[in-house]
């Protein structure tokens, strides 16, 4: 028995080293084929480079927000207000037409995008901390609808807070980072400069999953999943629940501030309505249907839902249209995709939870719950408190 | 500016007329919560498909606010019935194809499941009447719009208004609440409801069926949230695919202030939280500058952050221990 486990995970050492390498080839080879898109894109005149930062960013939140209902399995059905956090951060501090920036508030050296992208992320950091220190320690759907109602709060201030926020005229122009330096040339971060955008959010990402990745198999990381998996056994295995959750949460709210604050800063303008209850949804669809707590199912399914809404909605318009008009389905004549989102989020949550509850690429711990490699491991898994003391029990009256 | 009592009291009739259709929303949630201890999240939609069905029914029957007044009361409670049978069927034929299969499944799992259905249906109400709110067909005939009960029954000198489609909300709501407890108290399957609330597993061993048990529960929920949505149509006089959200939302809210689970918490909670919406869309505005009805989200989530941090059990609710 002995002999064959330490067989079986000799070569689970194996394939671990054999799955790493040619994971990290899938990364470099798809991380390379998206940095020499722009070229693709200019030569073929596809002009999709906002689309992809927009996307970009929607990923980085699916990241962000898999740390926290993935990995520490705590729902947060408001995680965009966070986002909305982090971009009025960014807007407050930088905007020559904020508010605080026009009555000199802001110290000269903080009205620039670095500072204003770190404060933003200690920002959304702080009211995660806020929100969640009195009610991590609530059952997870309270925790979940409690989060709702701080991602309604939020963009409700936004807009009727007139004043300060500018309300449904929302806050634009914000700042750019500056020129970076780069092989004896500029790279520029214009409003025309979309190419650099796109890199700078690209490294943004990459960079992300590297983090995230070292995270995971970080002793946090490690906490975050036990506490998932069992609360009571994590505690008593000395586990300060509060503090992980917190962090989890703290994380997951940073992540998306920062986010926030670069999505603000490419597209030049904020608006309560970029961060609504939809927006939430939508990200969560992305963790659920690539795979909670898979950080390369995640970025898939972000990819996924991200792309349709930012492109296939304006690409296959005039495709439907026209085979409706073919075919003559008085529905799909006039149909506008973009009216099919809600539909798109929604079945991709339900089918999900019915079908496949571990995504489409599953966690592999998850996996290896769902299905034991072998019987004996089933059946060892099922067999219950009660069988156990049953048989300790006959044994002891053998024993007598 | 002086306490305005008049206003005041204009409010708080709007305040308790609101608070009377959240009240039978908010039962929706209870029913299902203290069953199954799931949020269902759909619940909300399923009031606007009630509500968007209401308008469907009276435009294809033909009943005007012209038609004779017999005419007009039956085409009223047959709306109301229609509606709510409707809604009933939604609700339980949901619980149906995607709950019952997330029984045993992590508690996230139904709550996400209700969340994508919400979703779902609000497109298929896109589909169904546009995305731009629609008025219903007229029913209430003319004279009674702007008909005072006050001075025109009692004949009393007020500004003070309480409209006949006041009165018919709470007649509305009055003995759908005196049934609804009726049945939960007195009937063979309203003691099955509570059992299976209690301990579900108990319930089975002692005959009960179960899944029945809570489709039943289900089809009442949803069936007080059609009745609620074929009120609110002529009570707004507007209907939306987006208005199951914020009326979900607030009765939800109204659920957890009176303590899940619990029949007469809710109400009470639901009372709470519509005079809490009259008073903060319309009187607060006289008194705080820049203060707006676009404040009332705000304010009602506020309510249900901190009733959520400090009284997670609501008003009358009892202590719910996690299961291990």
């Amino acid at each position: 028995m002995a002999a064959s486990l330490a067989a079986s995970q000799r070569i689970d050492v194996r394939q671990d080293r054999r799955d790493a390498r040619s994971k990290t080839l899938w990364i470099g080879g798809g991380a390379l084929l998206m940095a020499l898109y722009p070229f693709l894109d200019n030569a073929l005149g596809i002009n999709r480079l906002g689309s992809f930062m927009a996307i970009f960013v929607l990923v980085i939140l699916a990241m962000g927000l898999n740390i926290v209902v993935g990995y520490a399995g705590l729902l947060d059905l408001g995680y965009a207000a966070f986002f909305a956090i982090g971009a009025y951060t960014n807007a407050f501090l930088t905007s020559p037409t904020s508010y605080f920036v026009r009555n000199d508030y802001i110290p000269e050296f903080l009205r620039h995008f670095w500072p204003a992208l770190i404060l933003s992320f200690f920002t959304a950091a702080l009211f995660g901390v806020l929100l969640g220190a009195p009610t991590l320690r609530l059952r997870g759907d309270y925790l979940a609808i409690v989060t709702l109602g701080f991602g309604e709060i939020v963009p409700t201030f936004f807009l009727n807070a007139t004043t300060i926020t500018g309300g449904t005229l929302g806050i634009n122009p914000i700042s750019a980072p500056p020129a970076i330096p780069f092989f004896g040339g500029d790279l520029r971060f214009g409003a025309s400069d979309q190419r650099n955008w796109y890199w700078l959010m690209l490294a943004v990402g990459l960079l992300s999953v590297f983090l995230i990745n070292r995270l995971y198999d970080s002793r946090l990381g490690r906490s975050w999943q036990a506490v998932r998996e069992d609360e009571v056994a994590a505690a008593s295995m000395g586990i300060n629940l509060v503090r992980t959750k917190l962090l989890a949460f703290g994380l997951g709210a940073s992540f998306s501030g920062f986010a926030g604050s670069i999505y603000a800063a490419a597209f030049q303008y904020v608006h309560p309505d970029q961060f609504r209850f939809s927006v939430s949804i939508m990200i969560l669809a992305m963790v659920i249907l690539g795979g909670l707590g898979n950080i390369y199912g995640v970025i898939f399914g972000g990819l996924l839902i991200a792309s349709f809404d930012r492109i296939l909605v304006e690409v296959l318009r005039d495709p439907v249209q026209s085979f409706g008009r073919t075919f003559n389905i008085p529905f799909l004549e006039n149909h506008d995709l973009s009216q099919d989102r809600f539909l798109v989020f929604g079945l991709a949550l339900v089918l999900m939870m019915l079908l496949r509850p571990g995504g489409l690429i599953p966690n592999a711990r998850r996996r290896a719950e769902m299905e034991p490699e072998s019987e004996e491991i089933a059946a060892a898994e099922s067999e219950s408190l009660y069988d156990a003391r049953r048989e300790q029990e006959a044994l002891a009256g053998e024993r007598a | 500016m002086d306490f305005n009592a008049a206003l005041f009291t204009q409010y708080l009739i709007i305040g308790i007329a609101s608070g009377a259709l959240i009240a039978l929303i908010a039962l929706g949630y209870t029913l299902v919560y203290g069953i199954v201890e799931l949020i269902n999240f759909a619940h909300g939609e399923v009031f606007m498909m009630g509500a968007l069905f209401a308008t469907t029914v009276v435009a294809t029957v033909g009943v005007t606010n012209d038609s004779s007044g017999v005419a007009i009361v039956f085409m009223a409670i047959a709306a109301l019935l229609a509606s709510m049978l409707f809604s009933g069927l939604l609700n339980a034929g949901i619980d149906r194809v995607a709950y019952r299969r997330l029984r045993n499944a992590p508690k996230l799992a139904p709550l996400i499941a209700a969340i994508g259905i919400s979703f779902i249906l609000q497109n298929i109400a896109i589909y169904w009447k546009g995305s731009n709110p629609i008025t219903p067909p007229s029913l209430i005939p003319t004279e009674y719009v702007r008909y005072n009960v006050l001075t025109e029954w009692f004949g009393l000198e007020t500004r003070i208004r309480l409209r006949v489609l006041d009165l018919a909300v709470l007649g509305v709501t009055i003995p759908l609440l005196i049934g609804l407890t009726w049945f939960v108290y007195k009937t063979r399957t309203g003691k099955a409801m509570r059992a299976t609330a209690q301990d579900r597993d108990a319930a089975a061993l002692m005959g009960i069926d179960v899944n029945r048990t809570i489709a039943y529960a289900f089809l009442i929920g949803g069936a007080l949230a059609g009745a609620a949505g074929m009120i609110a149509v002529y009570y707004n006089n507007s209907a939306r695919f987006q208005m199951g959200f914020r009326y979900g939302l607030f009765a939800f809210t109204a659920a957890v202030l009176g303590g899940i689970g619990n029949l007469a918490g809710s109400v009470i909670g639901a009372l709470c939280i519509g005079i809490v919406w009259s008073m903060s869309d319309g009187f607060m505005s006289q008194y705080i500058e820049g203060w707006g009805a676009g404040w009332t989200p705000a304010v009602i989530f506020a309510v249900l952050v901190l009733v959520m941090i400090f009284r997670p059990t609501g008003l009358l609710g009892e202590q719910t221990v996690d299961k291990v």
